[in-house]
């Protein structure tokens, strides 16, 4: 059933630290088995590599499941390799012919500084999330859970918003670097709940606000989307445009703040 | 139970505490009893919080809500990516909202029976009680669980329970609780109550006149080993599946945290428990950097079987119904496809071994949802099981709405961990344990969906209580700061550690040592342990440790990012772990849930406890050797069940 | 091992500790990227009512040069006499001119605030899987439209490049003759027919992000607003392209 790829061209960016110039480092892969992973076949790389005495890729990755978000690459000028709603721990050297060149970028955006190699650093996403990605309720002092209906149409929408693993694609695919596929989704997840309604505004506000701080704008071309691995829609997006509009129109003393 | 007495070994650090009175009442008196601090008050103690998973990320949370200082630490990016993220099925809670007859008592029952009668049941029963908060909480920080078309919750059944208590969040259970968990962190966060050092890995624990004074941690991104000291330290670290090298663990699982902290006088409890998950997605070459796990709530309607015949060529659904065995549901009529997950693996290594296993390698079983699609729909199917299903086809390259899931048992989850008592301190006054990095509250094997609901439990209902009680005493009292010569000591002593594994300049990558430890702990102390596997294993791990200590090769340097240098000083910590492990598996002369000794089961194969001599916890105390710790008991007592065989049938 | 000389890395706390001055709330609402996109889509929409009221007047052309004369006679007559001639005219004129400007302002500082985002480009070539030529050429077809906006003013309101007429006088009311005679220079023909292909490009991606920049998103409505934004852009294409083209054709002349 498996078969084997052959004379794979890898050419990887290398680079020492945010601020070093980086380049280009072409390896080939003689053969390995279209059963592996993307990331194995960077894991047969970095062997090959510390067997040569040289320093393997840095590269983020942990669950290989596709779940935590921790993986990146942009491999062959799309975010997460060819696969759709795959993240680059699921895709699979199938998804590659012998003879294959594969180019291996890591994220780049202004909000994500290169950290070595293809490791960024993404917590402008956390800085977001601190400032308002989050329903406020203080360990002990919640109501009992059937006490809040929510009707399934309605949990559905906010499940789908809320599968986002925070893997940055969407800011790696957008041809401005923005992150509002990011944003909206957790202002969806959460704006949609009844449990969100009492910070619904300030939320977004807050969010986007903070979003600012670090990201382009959305030109709505659709490629966060395409590149999301939880295939998270486009109306995220005009859901939190909505919201901060109305966030700005509302009157602040009957949403309690100012 | 006075045989048992007679061979406790009187151990004062091994103290449960677990308070005096009726099982259900314990808690409450607990609490009524415990010394708390004064809100103005808290803010004079720092808590350091190590892992931002379900429990330290909950813990870390609520302890700031409540005015503590916090220090959170994360190897992770971010708090969001710990391994709780992976979790699929869901999560136990006994709030009968299926009015099927579930309660407090009857998931306690559940758990301790699940667990093989190896728990504590005073921390089970607490566990039983916190799980409904944990729902509520959950939901109000906009968990989006499943819910019925009336926007009630909805619930599924999962292993070992004939009740329907699991709560979930399409198969991405774990992810939406720990989002949850990590917004009401990140909440903290950005109020400024928690202070996160993110990239920064935990290299050693100190231990100052007895007591944790604190940690000291290695920067990731630069390399900087620096010292933190605090008034109390929790480690939320997880698991050491990764010791099989080959598991169902995020790739940077690992030991440290908890072997650390051992090697400074934590003991180390039960860590031959280790579960092994019955649906994985089988290996399918030698590259394999790990293994995936498919939801164990896919055996709700997925139907496990093999060929009858081992010869068998044909591809599945050329298969007759007579040519099949479903073997779970003819060996355990009553839990069936359901049977707790120990059992279940047993039975699909069994099958495999004596040729019956399927795919390409033979090793494997199927799980079948053919029935299911034809008696519920492919939308019903796809509705409950549909991300699975896509995730499955993307490691397997194969449809499994067409043809049925090859599955095989893998490294999951461990039982054992830090020994810890009723208030989740390990045996260092000051140090605590909590979530999977703790020996806890799943005995010999943790039911499904309980170990989302024990993190949460221990960070979110159970630390902020115990700590309170342990900080109490110390108000206005000074603890030593990071210029204690200790603390000096043991960062000196890091930095030589890292420096020491690329000074060695041998020849082999830490990946490579990992493997072979892998390969050592999953042949002798894996799903099926017997003397001779073991006393092998004992005799190889030090010896390939050896190796490692010789011929081990990091490249670059110790300063930046150099993920090959951390994966050293995790593979060095699981070798002595590994040691641990086999000892543990050994001195356990009985076959109890994870731990299956082929010489110590019934005439038809299942495991046979030996309550006489080993109704107790192993609690391992380092001397100084890895394969010479020195064997604690913690004996334990049931007063409110009845020592039972477990059975399934 | 040496002891590193990078700086200590600080802990993340207090982010979201700092609280932020207000600026007036339509101010405070353009300060950030998703406001100036709502200003973008209000300005958009008021500029997409004007391309296609112009293109229906022009219409007129096709009844003769009296429709058309007299229709260009009305717009200066708007509420006359109720407000002086050319007032109200004048209104609209300032108010386009304000969105047109808000419109750019907008794109511009958008743009800026996108370079930013990405200071350093990929260095490989990028594979754009949803992206349109429409979505990714915004800033090209803006450009070029406005250039023929411009010239458009000063070829068929002042005048300025538009005095190869029957007399070499540019005639102000003469809106028929006007536009015949330039559109019968093919150069010109040929730039009126590329800038509203252009203008079309725009729209189509343009008015479909309208919908979503505002936020007017609906399972119920959400499948036709790109085929309201191709239609719309399809029906101003349409309608401008056939002047210069009737003109050319001699279905059109003085």
């Amino acid at each position: 059933m498996s078969h084997v790829l052959k004379n794979l061209t890898v050419k990887v960016w290398r680079q020492d630290g945010p601020t070093a110039k980086g380049n280009f480092e072409t390896h080939v892969i003689d053969s390995i088995t279209d059963e592996a992973s993307f990331l194995e076949m960077l894991d047969v790389l970095n062997e090959r590599l510390i067997a040569d005495g040289k320093e393997a890729v840095v590269f983020d990755h942990d669950c290989r499941e596709g779940i935590c978000g921790t993986c990146s690459l942009m491999i062959n000028g799309q975010a997460h390799g060819p696969q759709r709603a795959t993240t680059t721990c699921q895709l699979h050297m199938r998804s590659f012919k012998s003879n294959d060149t594969i180019v291996i970028e890591p994220w780049r955006a202004g909000a994500f500084p290169i950290v070595k190699d293809l490791m960024v650093d993404r917590s402008a996403f956390d800085r977001i999330v601190e400032s308002g990605g989050y329903i406020t309720s203080p360990t002990g002092g919640a109501p009992d859970a059937n006490l809040i209906p929510v009707p399934k149409p309605v949990a559905d929408a906010s499940m789908d918003s809320a599968a986002c693993i925070g893997c940055g694609a969407c800011v790696a695919a957008c041809p401005n670097g923005a992150a509002n596929l990011f944003v909206g989704a957790k202002i969806a997840h959460l704006n949609l709940l009844p449990q969100g309604q009492a910070e619904r505004f300030k939320r977004a506000e807050a969010m986007v606000d903070t979003m600012d701080e670090h990201f382009g704008s959305c030109t709505n071309h659709g490629e966060c989307s395409a590149a999301c691995p939880k295939e998270i829609s486009l109306d995220v997006i005009a859901l939190m445009n909505k919201d901060y509009r109305s966030a700005k129109f509302k009157n602040r003393k009957e949403l309690s703040r100012n | 139970m006075t045989m048992l007495e007679d061979r406790s070994t009187t151990n004062a650090k091994l103290n449960s505490k677990v308070p005096a009175g009726a099982l259900a009442d314990k808690w409450d008196t607990f609490k009524a009893n415990a010394k708390l601090v004064n809100p103005n008050n808290k803010r004079k103690f720092k808590v350091i919080v190590v892992g931002t998973g379900l429990a330290g990320a909950s813990a870390a949370a609520t302890l700031a809500e409540l005015g503590y200082q916090v220090d959170a630490f994360t190897f992770h990016d971010s708090a969001r990516r710990a391994h709780s993220i992976a979790a699929q099925g869901g999560i136990n809670a006994a709030k009968n909202y299926q009015g099927d007859g579930d309660s407090v008592s009857r998931l306690f029952t559940d758990t301790i029976k699940g667990g093989d009668f190896r728990s504590r049941e005073g921390n089970v029963y607490r566990l039983a009680q916190v799980s409904v908060n944990i729902i509520d909480q959950m939901v109000a920080q906009g968990v989006p669980f499943a819910r019925e078309y009336g926007g009630l919750l909805d619930n599924r059944s999962f292993g070992g329970a004939q009740v329907s208590r699991t709560f979930y969040a399409r198969g991405q259970t774990g992810q939406q609780l720990l989002l949850g968990a990590y917004q009401q962190l990140s909440r903290q966060i950005g109020l400024g109550g928690v202070r996160l050092f993110n990239r920064c890995e935990l290299v050693d624990v100190v231990v100052i006149d007895g007591r944790a004074a604190g940690i000291v941690t290695r920067d990731l991104l630069t390399g900087q080993v620096t010292s933190h000291a605090a008034h109390a330290v929790v480690l939320a670290t997880g698991g050491y599946g990764n010791v099989y090298f080959l598991s169902t663990n995020a790739m940077n699982c690992n030991v440290t945290a908890a072997w650390r902290a051992h090697r400074r006088g934590a003991y180390f409890a039960n860590p031959c428990f280790t579960q092994i998950h019955p649906t994985c997605i089988p290996q399918a070459d030698e590259t394999q950097s790990k293994l995936t796990l498919m939801s164990e709530s896919l055996r709700n309607d997925g139907r496990v079987w093999v060929p009858k015949n081992a010869d068998e060529t044909r591809p599945a659904h050329q298969i007759p119904e007579e040519d099949r065995d479903y073997y779970l549901e003819r060996l355990y009529p009553s839990y069936g496809n359901l049977a707790p997950r120990d059992i279940s693996s047993r039975a699909a290594k069994r099958l495999v071994d004596r040729g019956q296993g399927v795919g390409p390698l033979k090793n494997g079983v199927y799980l079948d949802f053919s029935a299911a699609i034809n008696r519920l729909g492919r939308n019903v199917v796809e509705e409950r099981y549909g991300n699975l299903f896509e995730m499955y086809e993307r490691i397997a390259g194969e449809n499994p709405y067409q043809v049925p899931m090859r599955i095989y048992p893998a490294t999951h989850y461990t039982m054992g961990g830090l020994w810890v008592d009723y208030e989740l301190q390990t045996t260092i006054p000051g140090l605590y344990a909590a979530g999977e990095a703790n020996f806890s509250d799943h005995g010999a094997n943790r039911l499904g969906a309980s170990a989302l609901m024990q993190g949460l439990a221990d960070g979110y209902f159970v630390l902020p209580y115990t700590i309170s009680n342990g900080l109490a005493p110390l108000l206005n009292k000074s603890v030593p700061g990071t210029d204690h010569p200790e603390f000096k000591r043991v960062e000196a002593e890091a930095r030589d550690r890292y420096q020491a594994y690329i000074n060695v300049k041998g020849t082999r990558s830490p990946d490579y040592f990992h493997r072979e430890l892998g390969k050592i702990i999953w042949d002798y102390c894996g799903m099926e342990r017997d003397r001779n596997g073991l006393e092998k294993a004992i005799s190889e791990i030090p010896a390939l440790y050896d190796e490692f200590k010789k011929d081990l090769r990091v490249t670059g340097t110790g300063e930046g990012v150099n993920q090959t240098l951390e994966k050293a000083g995790r593979v060095d910590d699981f070798f002595q772990l590994g040691m641990l492990m086999c000892k543990d598996a050994l001195t356990r002369e009985e076959s109890a849930g994870g731990h299956f000794r082929v010489e110590y089961q019934t005439a038809e194969g299942e495991a046979q406890r030996d309550d006489e001599n080993y109704c107790h916890v192993a609690a391992w105390e380092w001397t100084g050797d890895a394969n010479n710790a020195t064997r604690h008991e913690e004996q334990l007592s049931f007063e409110t069940l009845q020592l039972a065989t477990r059975s399934y049938k | 091992m040496a002891t590193s000389t990078a700086p200590v890395r600080e802990p993340v706390t207090a982010t979201a500790a700092a609280s932020r001055t207000r600026k007036p709330f339509l101010l405070d609402l353009y300060g950030t990227a998703v406001g100036k996109k709502y200003a973008m889509a209000v300005s958009g929409i008021a500029l997409m009512g004007f391309v296609l009221f112009h293109m229906i007047g022009n219409l007129k052309m096709y009844f003769g040069a009296a429709d058309l004369n007299e229709y260009a006679e009305f717009l200066k007559k708007l509420l006359y006499p109720l407000a002086p001639k050319e007032s109200v005219l004048w209104i609209l004129r300032l108010g386009l001119i304000g969105m047109l400007a808000l419109h750019l302002h907008a794109a511009w500082s958008l743009t800026m605030l996108n370079r930013r985002a990405r200071p350093v480009r990929y260095q490989s070539a990028r594979d754009y899987q949803e992206a349109s030529l429409a979505s990714r050429s915004m800033r090209l077809s803006g450009i070029v439209v406005f250039t023929f906006i411009v010239w458009h003013l000063l070829d068929l309101t002042f005048g300025v490049v538009n005095t190869i007429g029957a007399d070499g006088d540019f005639v102000r009311a003469e809106v028929y003759a006007n536009v015949v005679r330039s559109l019968d220079r093919w150069p010109v023909a040929l730039f009126y027919v590329v800038a509203n292909l252009l203008l079309g490009l725009h729209l189509s991606h343009g008015v479909w992000s309208i919908f979503q920049s505002l936020g007017w998103n609906n399972p119920r409505f959400n499948a036709w607003r790109i085929a309201f934004a191709r239609g719309f852009a399809a029906i101003v294409v349409i309608g401008n392209v056939s002047f210069p083209v009737a003109v050319t054709l001699g279905i059109v002349s003085v």
